[in-house]
């Protein structure tokens, strides 16, 4: 059908062509602030879940402590004695090497915070110790050797870089304050791995299990035991059983994979994008108050239009019509004119924020150009809704009298 | 056999509130209009003429009395069926023509058949009516402001007879208008009239008045005679 209402809605934006190219211009810019800032985080999420998921074949057992809760191993203490009273033992130890073993690597791990002192420069970092055997397997060198005796360490790149350490450097652990130190070598500096879920080995001294229960005491009790699974999919398994093996009587571990840290940081990241989108939606508001305007100026400037047609009988419905088409129009263009550029300015801002457009062309990204094209339309003709009420109830007559 | 009148107005009163007092614009004006009657309606600037006009084009709604057109009662409608009335029911000719200016000539006579049909036409009515009143070719095309008043008028005369109504309401049709485009315009309502349509002409001319059947003469929002 011919719709005469939707014609002259069409001419009307033609004659202003500059007012509404304005007005549309408004609705470009919201749309593309909201759908830029939505791919970003998508993206964003998308990169992040994914580099955890490498971690999801890593199990980490720690002793029950009637809480449970995401944290890293050994904390507290100042050299010279262990603060926590939860360990794993020996004997727990080993049954969880036997129901893990066949599904993957499973290793003990001691863990201390502790001052460390390298000349005149002062800190702290997480001293690991691991049994002899463990360490090729878990500990990545870049140069140098694995610590065999009781005065030897390797080192993460990140304190090596903070204190200068090198092979052969030498650097206290405790706090000479307190006269309760242990002078080591470094023998070995680790390969960089960055953020993990079982070592943070970047900034930490790693050390045979002779040095650590040497300094710390408490051989064979454990802070924790990590099973590094060869299939991501026996996770859930592996978790269970040793839930079920270990705490058949009462509670005795706890037992974490990725999946809740996923979850965590998931969830971060979706917050901060929903804010990130509201502030650019703020862009979005301001183009509706301009909508507004240019659609009162049109009922303003077309009184007398609005009088003839209501004499000669339309509808009250169809002058409303006419106005939220034109409305409408303004959205759609300037809707379909953001989506282009969304995609251009979405990719530079993924490329600069993100460092990789490997999910931009992902529908968990794009999904966010329709979405704001949508909220864009829709913010448009909610802008046109009171400009048209006013319109079709205009006095007939009042209206034929304006100039 | 009684025929009913096609219009009628049983003491019908419009007042406008206004800040400086209420305006008796009719007093208790009583009129009927049978089918197929030219009728004139005279009177002094303010004396009521445009207030009647609206009144019987149902823009506007009484204070009281009562308005009556083919026999329904227009107080009683709502503001979709009187804007139908308008549509189905009454046609329009304004002195300063009303054309929408945004709409060609040919689509300005077309709009009140969109309305009604809800479709174009694709009988050929609208081409046949601009033919009538003399305009066609690349006129039809032409909007109302490239057009003279002279042809805005007559394109004003298509629309209103469009949707075939019974009663053309004009409202000093020939006021801008030069004598002879004024007389052609006229010729053109007599014309109509004589094909069965009622026709109610707002004029101050004097000669319109003696071409019509009937003069209704208002003063001070009262019939005198």
């Amino acid at each position: 059908m011919k719709d005469v209402i939707l014609q002259l809605s069409v001419r009307s934006i033609r004659i202003h062509f500059l007012r509404s190219v304005l007005a549309a211009l408004g609705i470009v810019i919201g749309v593309v602030a909201i759908s830029s800032m939505g791919m970003m985080g998508a993206n964003m999420t998308l990169s992040v879940t994914e580099q955890l998921s490498k971690m999801g074949n890593i199990l980490l057992v720690r002793a029950y402590s009637g809480g449970g809760g995401f944290g890293g191993p050994g904390s507290g203490g100042d050299g010279g004695s262990r603060t926590t009273e939860d360990f794993i033992t020996e004997a727990q130890f080993k049954d969880i090497q036997q129901i893990a073993g066949k599904y993957g690597t499973v290793y003990a791990i001691y863990s201390q915070s502790d001052t460390i002192d390298v000349g005149t420069k002062k800190g702290r970092s997480t001293i690991y110790g691991l049994k002899d055997e463990d360490l090729p397997g878990i500990v990545q060198l870049s140069e140098g050797a694995y610590p065999r005796s009781t005065t030897s360490v390797v080192i993460g790149p990140t304190i090596a870089d903070r204190f200068g350490l090198k092979v052969g450097s030498k650097l206290e652990i405790g706090d000479p304050d307190k006269g309760n130190t242990t002078t080591v070598r470094v023998v070995g500096i680790m390969a960089e791995r960055g953020i993990s879920m079982d070592i943070n080995t970047d900034s930490a001294i790693i050390g045979n299990q002779k040095l650590f229960t040497g300094i710390y005491g408490g051989e064979e009790q454990y802070n924790q035991v990590n099973v590094i699974l060869k299939d991501i999919n026996d996770s859930a398994t592996v978790k269970q059983a040793i839930l079920d093996r270990m705490n058949r009587k009462e509670e005795t571990v706890t037992v974490q994979d990725s999946s809740r840290m996923l979850e965590s940081i998931t969830s971060t990241l979706g917050t901060m994008t929903t804010f990130v989108m509201a502030i650019a939606g703020i862009s979005l508001l301001v183009a509706a108050t301009s909508i507004m305007n240019v659609m009162m100026m049109s009922v303003t400037e077309r009184i007398r239009e609005i009088g003839i047609m209501r004499s000669i009988g339309t509808q009250k419905a169809e002058v409303r019509k006419m106005f939220i088409y034109e409305a409408g129009i303004l959205g759609v263009i300037g809707a379909v004119i953001g989506a282009a550029f969304s995609l251009a300015i979405g990719y530079l801002v993924v490329l600069a924020m993100v460092g990789s457009t490997d999910y931009f062309f992902t529908p968990q990204s794009l999904i966010y150009v329709p979405s704001a094209m949508i909220i864009g339309i829709v913010i448009c003709l909610i802008s046109g809704v009171y400009p048209a009420w006013r319109a079709s109830n205009l006095d007939p007559i009042e209206a034929l009298r304006a100039e | 056999m009684e025929t009913r009148p096609l219009i009628e107005l049983q003491e019908v009163t419009k007042v406008y509130a206004l800040p400086s007092g209420d305006v008796v614009a009719l007093d208790n004006v009583s009129i009927s209009i049978n089918a197929g009657e030219f009728v004139a309606i005279m009177g002094p600037s303010g004396s009521g003429k445009s207030t009647l006009l609206n009144q019987l084009g149902c823009l506007d709604r009484p204070t009281s009395g009562e308005l009556s057109i083919d026999g329904r009662k227009t107080r009683e409608m709502n503001d979709r069926e009187l804007t139908d009335l308008r549509l189905n029911t009454i046609g329009y000719i304004f002195q300063k023509f009303n054309l929408i200016p945004l709409l060609t000539a040919y689509e300005n006579v077309e709009y009140p058949y969109l309305m009604k049909h809800r479709r174009p036409d694709d009988t050929g009515h609208v081409d046949s009516l601009l033919k009538m009143v003399g305009i066609d070719g690349p006129m039809t095309s032409h909007k109302p402001p490239e057009l003279s008043g002279g042809q805005q008028q007559r394109v004003a005369i298509a629309r209103a007879l469009v949707n075939d109504p019974r009663i053309i309401l004009c409202d000093e049709p020939t006021g801008n208008l030069d004598s002879v485009t004024g007389q052609q315009i006229m010729d053109m309502l007599v014309t109509l009239n004589g094909k069965g349509r009622t026709i109610l002409v707002v004029t101050h001319d004097p000669a319109i008045a003696r071409i019509a059947q009937r003069t209704i003469v208002l003063r001070d929002g009262r019939v005198s005679s």
